[in-house]
């Protein structure tokens, strides 16, 4: 296969922001996290946990809450606002101010008619769910202190279980909050505080049932499952404490709460909670989402029972202009150009090459306003740089002479306004955003001008947000894909939509195009690989036979989705594809492996003489050297850029963890 | 005549109240069966039937003089079975009454010693077979197996002959039995009660050994014994014993408390009749706290004949008291052939005792081919044998001895100590002092290597091995150097399938020799060359270790330098893929 020159790069500081609340839709099997940037992400948890859509965050948006009502999201936060969101063009949709100071809890009955909010203040407020927006109901008897947590009651319609945050504890001098309270139908109430206790009550005597200690520290959320017999709690500690409702001996038939399993899975604050039928999902200070499977509830040794961590968002936040060598660094707030570095010399496998120059880096673009920056782009040729926010697009042009300039194209066409996804054609000529209702908007760039060619749109109504972007290099082609798992192709000389690529159940995480071939390679959240002709509009022989024969069981089973594709323009029958752990180069003229075959069999390979290699390869070529990839990208003189983000990196700058005792410390 | 009174379960008022025409006996009543009323004559009715017409005429089943000593009701999964066993004019009899249909089938007991009667019956279904067994105050203990199926038509006219066999022989010592009680635990375990012997015993009658074993002072004459899930409940007095109890799966190697793979020497000097490992911990605790009175398993062992489950091997150990070798040897390998593995061990044991007793009182007979035969299955230990290796060792057999080396894990140090000693006639003499000469012959060789391979404790090993005499040392010194520098050589041969010993099992027995015997060999002129040779070796030895002791330092180093190389936030590699 080869050598290749590699660019390690390990200056990209990103690191994911806290994990604040979660609500999880069993309906739609759709968990929305909030984060403590004001983001929030949509996972579908029927298609591999894939993050399909992010709603990036706002300055002093701080959400406390998030609560589903059928399929629409709501959002109460420490602004005071209630927020609903557009999930289709992946922005908030209005804002209704509760007057309340900020708000700390948000809950809609079971009918989905009425939305309750708890207020610093001490009130709960009602709110009326209309179509299209909310409407102010009435105000419940005031409470003195706020309202940390409230919860309605499953089936009654009339009133609904709240608790305040001073409730009193079991000493008097120490103020006691409960910090998460849930309402069964059997009016058992169930209460977290920070005394570290989950207390059982009986809501129709007011009698306090059971008391658990579980930490020494706070129980910050509580969870309750749909059928109502399982409760998870999580704590300051980082755990997750499981109650069941089930009878404490097996002969005795009267069931209580007992306290069931453990799950240590994060380092810091659990904050967030959701209990699905299968699994618990966590989230908190340390900003993995975990979602870990009760093994009772799934088959065991499947990779439905399989541990998750998610770590890194589902979608690239590195740009690479290929023929520049220069790396586009995506934060929230800011942007950051670099150039990488060169070596001198050649060296063997393994070895590591002195560093002539060092990477620099050319600039760092702060985002004006106070919306978070939702995508960017890099043309190939490193002169054209852009980004979007909810509320509008910037265009760059960035000189390299002596000195570096970067100017603000000043003017731009009134239709770039509110976009999910920008890229550049490969001659950087025009620049595609995608924008709402599924539609892409072209628009030239030049020197001069930037001026809006075309919408380009298709026809089967889908109004989901495109995710995915990708121009073909002869600059014919537009490859569009939405959360609706479709794939459209337009034809760029026509500037009309040539074809869709047949839907697969399964939503593509990334596409691209191959630079002679024209065949659009696309790779999908349960990681199957489908090859398309644009010309034929057809699937390959070569995929139809992958079809056929069959991934191996380990390629299936990786937990993190491909997000990025790259081709070698050296040799033609090369994919370079990578998840977070891996990066593989796919070679199509090799033929695949056989079921019972090893997948990772670089070792193997390289312990043979090269006579017997050909017998043993097959069309995977996996490299684990590197972890924790936030992009892998081929440069156009064949040297690999790979940009690592170790967890241990991030870990290391989290705020400490709270105190707690270790064996001989 | 007999009043019937029935209660109900919970108010114990007297809600039924019948007088019947004749005697009641005892009014069965089990779990998942109806009660059944046995009345003294014989007769059998069930209850319901009974209460409908109290007044019926019951017939008379049993003869005159002929009275009930016991009975029993056994449920199977179809039908109720009454068991009555009875006396008359010292002959007993017993009544396996079917019910509905009713049927009787009438047994005959066969007559032990004359003036003994059963001291106590006990039953229990298993696999289609009513189990009866009964104990006898001579100690012995038979069980009759009745099938269900296959009752008499022609009913209870004849009186059949009950086959029965003997489960167990209680040593009894002089005297007899008062007052005993027998009980199955299950196939293989029966629990005995009784005064004055055996106290409280349960024993495992496939090997016929008392597996635990208490001392209990009875007062009352009447002695009963109970079972109920894993307990054995025996009244005395005004106290109830309750004792739980567990039933190993049996096997030869547990019952002698070691199985084959463990080789810890300390084990050896264990009685091979102690507790089973898997058992409940110590029966005496349970009772007596900590004066548990000295087992009495020993007495048992000796006193008691071994009888062979299997009437083919019976034959077979009865023809080797008196059949010439060629035929004892036709006879155990077709026996060996035709029996099933785990059903070897007990019979294996037997005859290898009888082989080597009848050898050890006749010099003239000697079958080593069986012997070896024998130690070939596996199932013989030093234990159940004890003589067999000094006897292979006096007839010189040293491929018997080299077997039971190889097989046996518990050879006693003093043993192995025996082989070394045995005088070697092949001992060359050496002419050419080149110590790559092997100085003992083929057989002694072989012999030696196996030694070297058997497990000992030092401490065990030491005494035995200063009996052996200066000029054995120096020769056995000199095979083990010998050996040494072999392995040196030809940078240790070890081959696949090749029994030898490693080398450092050598050294081991090296330092042992010399340990015990360096004061005698300095003052042993012959040994002079060798021990100046051994003290060569050793400091050349010392000198590499040293010598690869710095190496390791260096590499360590080594390992350590490349930790330290990090990889910071930018790098350039080149990485090859195949």
């Amino acid at each position: 296969m080869g050598e290749f020159k590699v660019h390690r790069v390990r200056f990209f500081d990103y690191i994911p922001s806290a994990i604040r609340t979660m609500a999880f839709n069993s309906q739609t099997e759709r968990l929305a996290v909030a984060r403590a940037d004001g983001a929030v992400e949509i996972f579908n948890f029927n298609d591999n946990f894939f993050q399909e859509k992010v709603i990036p965050g706002q300055d002093g948006r701080a959400i406390e809450a998030l609560c589903w009502v059928g399929h629409r999201l709501f959002s109460a936060g420490l602004n005071g606002e209630i927020t609903e969101y557009d999930l289709e063009n992946l922005r908030p949709q209005y804002t209704v101010d509760a007057y309340g100071g900020p708000i700390w809890t948000i809950s809609s009955n079971s009918q989905g008619t009425q939305l309750a909010v708890g207020c610093e203040d001490g009130t709960v407020k009602i709110f009326a769910i209309l179509e299209e927006r909310i409407q102010f109901q009435r105000n419940l008897n005031r409470h003195k202190g706020r309202i940390i947590s409230l919860c309605w009651h499953p089936s009654i319609k009339t009133e609904m279980e709240l608790l305040v945050d001073r409730a009193t504890g079991a000493s008097k001098n120490k103020e006691v909050v409960v910090w998460s309270v849930g309402y069964l139908s059997d009016h058992t109430i169930i209460s977290g505080d920070s005394a570290g206790k989950v207390q059982i009550w009986n809501g129709l005597t007011g009698t306090l049932v059971r008391t658990y200690l579980v930490t020494k520290w706070d129980v910050l959320v509580l969870s309750v499952s749909k059928d109502e017999s399982s409760v998870i709690a999580g704590t300051s500690e980082g755990t997750v404490i499981q109650f069941q409702f089930i009878s404490s001996t097996v002969d005795q038939h009267d069931k209580e709460w007992v306290r069931t399993r453990t799950f240590r899975n994060h380092s810091h604050d659990v904050s967030a909670l959701a209990h699905t039928d299968t699994a618990v999902v966590s989230g908190g200070m340390d900003t993995q989402l975990v979602v870990r499977p009760l093994l009772d509830k799934v088959e065991k040794n499947t990779q439905e029972s399989a541990l998750r961590k998610i770590a890194f968002p589902h979608r690239s936040l590195v740009g690479c202009a290929k023929k520049a060598g220069l790396l586009l660094f995506q934060f929230p707030d800011r942007l950051e150009l670099w150039k990488l570095g060169e070596s001198e010399g050649h060296g063997k496998p393994g070895d590591r090459l002195p560093v002539k120059r060092k990477p620099e880096k050319l600039i760092e673009l702060k985002r004006k306003g106070e919306d978070h920056i939702c995508c960017s782009a890099l043309s190939a040729c490193g002169g054209w740089l852009a980004y979007s926010t909810v509320s509008n697009v910037r265009l760059y042009r960035i000189q390299y002479s002596n000195t570096i300039s970067i100017n603000k194209v000043s003017k731009l066409p009134k239709e770039l306004r509110s976009v999910h996804q920008l890229c550049f054609s490969s001659d950087s000529s025009k620049l595609f955003a995608s924008s709402c209702q599924s539609s892409v908007i072209v628009v030239a760039v030049s020197q001069q001008e930037c001026r809006y060619l075309h919408t380009l749109k298709h026809k089967t109504g889908s109004r989901q947000p495109v995710h995915l972007l990708c121009a073909s290099d002869d600059g014919k082609w537009l490859a569009t894909a939405n959360t609706d798992c479709e794939i459209h192709i337009y034809n760029l000389h026509k500037m009309k939509l040539h074809c869709m690529v047949p839907v697969y159940n399964s939503c593509p995480t990334t596409i691209a195009i191959h630079p002679v071939t024209n065949n659009l390679i696309s790779v999908h959240a349960d990681q199957q690989i489908f090859e398309f002709s644009l010309v034929q509009k057809e699937y390959t022989q070569w995929s139809r036979r992958l079809q056929t024969q069959g991934l191996l069981s380990l390629w299936l089973e990786r937990d993190t989705p491909i997000t990025h594709i790259t081709f070698n323009p050296k040799n033609l029958d090369h994919i370079i594809l990578h998840d977070t752990y891996m990066f593989c180069i796919i070679d199509q003229s090799l033929p695949f492996p056989e079921l019972n075959a090893v997948l990772w069999n670089q070792m193997t390979l390289k312990s043979l003489p090269v006579s017997q290699r050909i017998g043993q390869s097959h069309a995977f070529k996996i490299c684990k050297s590197f972890q924790h990839l936030m992009c892998v990208s081929l440069l156009e003189d064949l040297s690999l850029v790979v940009v690592e983000r170790p967890l241990l990196d991030i870990m290391s700058q989290l705020p400490a963890p709270v105190r707690q005792k270790k064996f001989a410390t | 005549k007999s009043i019937v009174s029935v209660f109900h379960d919970i108010l114990l008022d007297k809600a039924f109240k019948a007088t019947v025409s004749s005697d009641v006996w005892k009014v069965h009543c089990t779990h998942g069966g109806e009660p059944v009323v046995l009345f003294q004559r014989g007769a059998v009715r069930l209850l319901d039937s009974l209460l409908a017409a109290p007044q019926q005429p019951i017939e008379e089943v049993l003869a005159q003089e002929e009275a009930i000593r016991w009975s029993a009701i056994i449920v199977t999964e179809t039908q109720q079975f009454i068991i009555i066993t009875t006396e008359q004019k010292g002959e007993h009899f017993l009544y396996l009454q079917r019910l509905n249909p009713n049927s009787v089938q009438r047994y005959r007991l066969e007559r032990e010693e004359p003036g003994l009667s059963p001291l106590s019956f006990s039953a229990t279904y298993r696999d289609k077979h009513i189990c009866l067994l009964y104990l006898y105050p001579n100690g012995h203990v038979y069980q009759s197996v009745l099938s269900v199926r296959g009752l008499g038509t022609e009913e209870g006219v004849q009186a059949l002959p009950l086959p029965r066999s003997l489960l167990l022989g209680l040593p009894v010592g002089d005297g007899q039995l008062e007052a005993a009680s027998a009980m199955a635990l299950d196939e293989a375990h029966v629990a005995v009660v009784g005064v004055p012997h055996p106290s409280t015993q349960i024993c495992s009658n496939s090997f016929e050994l008392c597996l635990h074993h208490l001392c209990v002072d009875f007062i009352v004459s009447l002695i009963q014994l109970w079972s109920y899930s894993n307990k054995v409940f025996i009244p005395h007095g005004k106290t109830l014993s309750i004792i739980p109890f567990e039933c190993p799966k049996s096997s030869l190697a547990s019952a002698l408390g070691k199985l084959k793979h463990t080789k810890t020497e300390g084990e050896l000097n264990q009685t091979c009749h102690t507790l089973t490992p898997n058992s409940v911990p110590s029966w005496n605790n349970i009772l007596h706290g900590e004066k548990a009175q000295p087992s009495k398993s020993a007495e048992t062992r000796r006193t008691v004949s071994w009888i062979s489950v299997f009437a083919n091997s019976e034959f077979v150990i009865v023809h080797t008291v008196t059949a010439p070798v060629e035929e004892i040897q036709k006879e155990v390998e077709g026996f060996l052939t035709r029996a099933e593995f785990q059903d070897l061990q007990p019979s294996v044991g037997q005859l290898a005792l009888t082989l080597v007793s009848r050898s050890l009182a006749d010099p003239a007979f000697y079958s080593s081919s069986t012997l070896a035969q024998l130690v070939h299955t596996r199932c013989l230990c030093h234990s159940v044998c004890p003589d067999l290796v000094l006897l292979a060792l006096e007839k010189k057999d040293y491929f018997l001895c080299q077997l039971c080396l190889q097989f046996f894990p518990d050879i006693p140090e003093a043993v192995t100590c025996a082989c070394l000693k045995t005088r070697a006639e092949d001992v060359k003499k050496a002419s050419a002092p080149s110590q790559l000469i092997c100085p003992v012959g083929l057989h002694k060789a072989v012999l030696i290597n196996e030694i070297l391979q058997t497990p000992y404790s030092d401490t065990f090993l030491l005494p035995h091995l200063k009996d052996l005499s200066s000029q054995h040392v120096v020769l056995f010194l000199q095979y083990l150097q010998f050996l040494y520098l072999k392995y040196s050589q030809d940078a240790f041969p070890q081959m696949e399938g090749f029994r030898s010993p490693s080398l450092s099992q050598i050294m081991d027995w090296v330092c042992l020799l010399l340990d015990a015997h360096f004061t005698v060999l300095v003052m042993t002129p012959e040994a002079k060359g060798l021990l100046l040779n051994l003290h060569s070796f050793v400091k050349s030895q010392v000198r590499l270790v040293s010598e690869l002791g710095k190496i390791e330092g260096s590499l360590q180093e080594l390992h350590k330098m490349k930790a330290k190389e990090s990889i910071g936030q930018y790098s350039i590699e080149i990485i090859e893929l195949f």
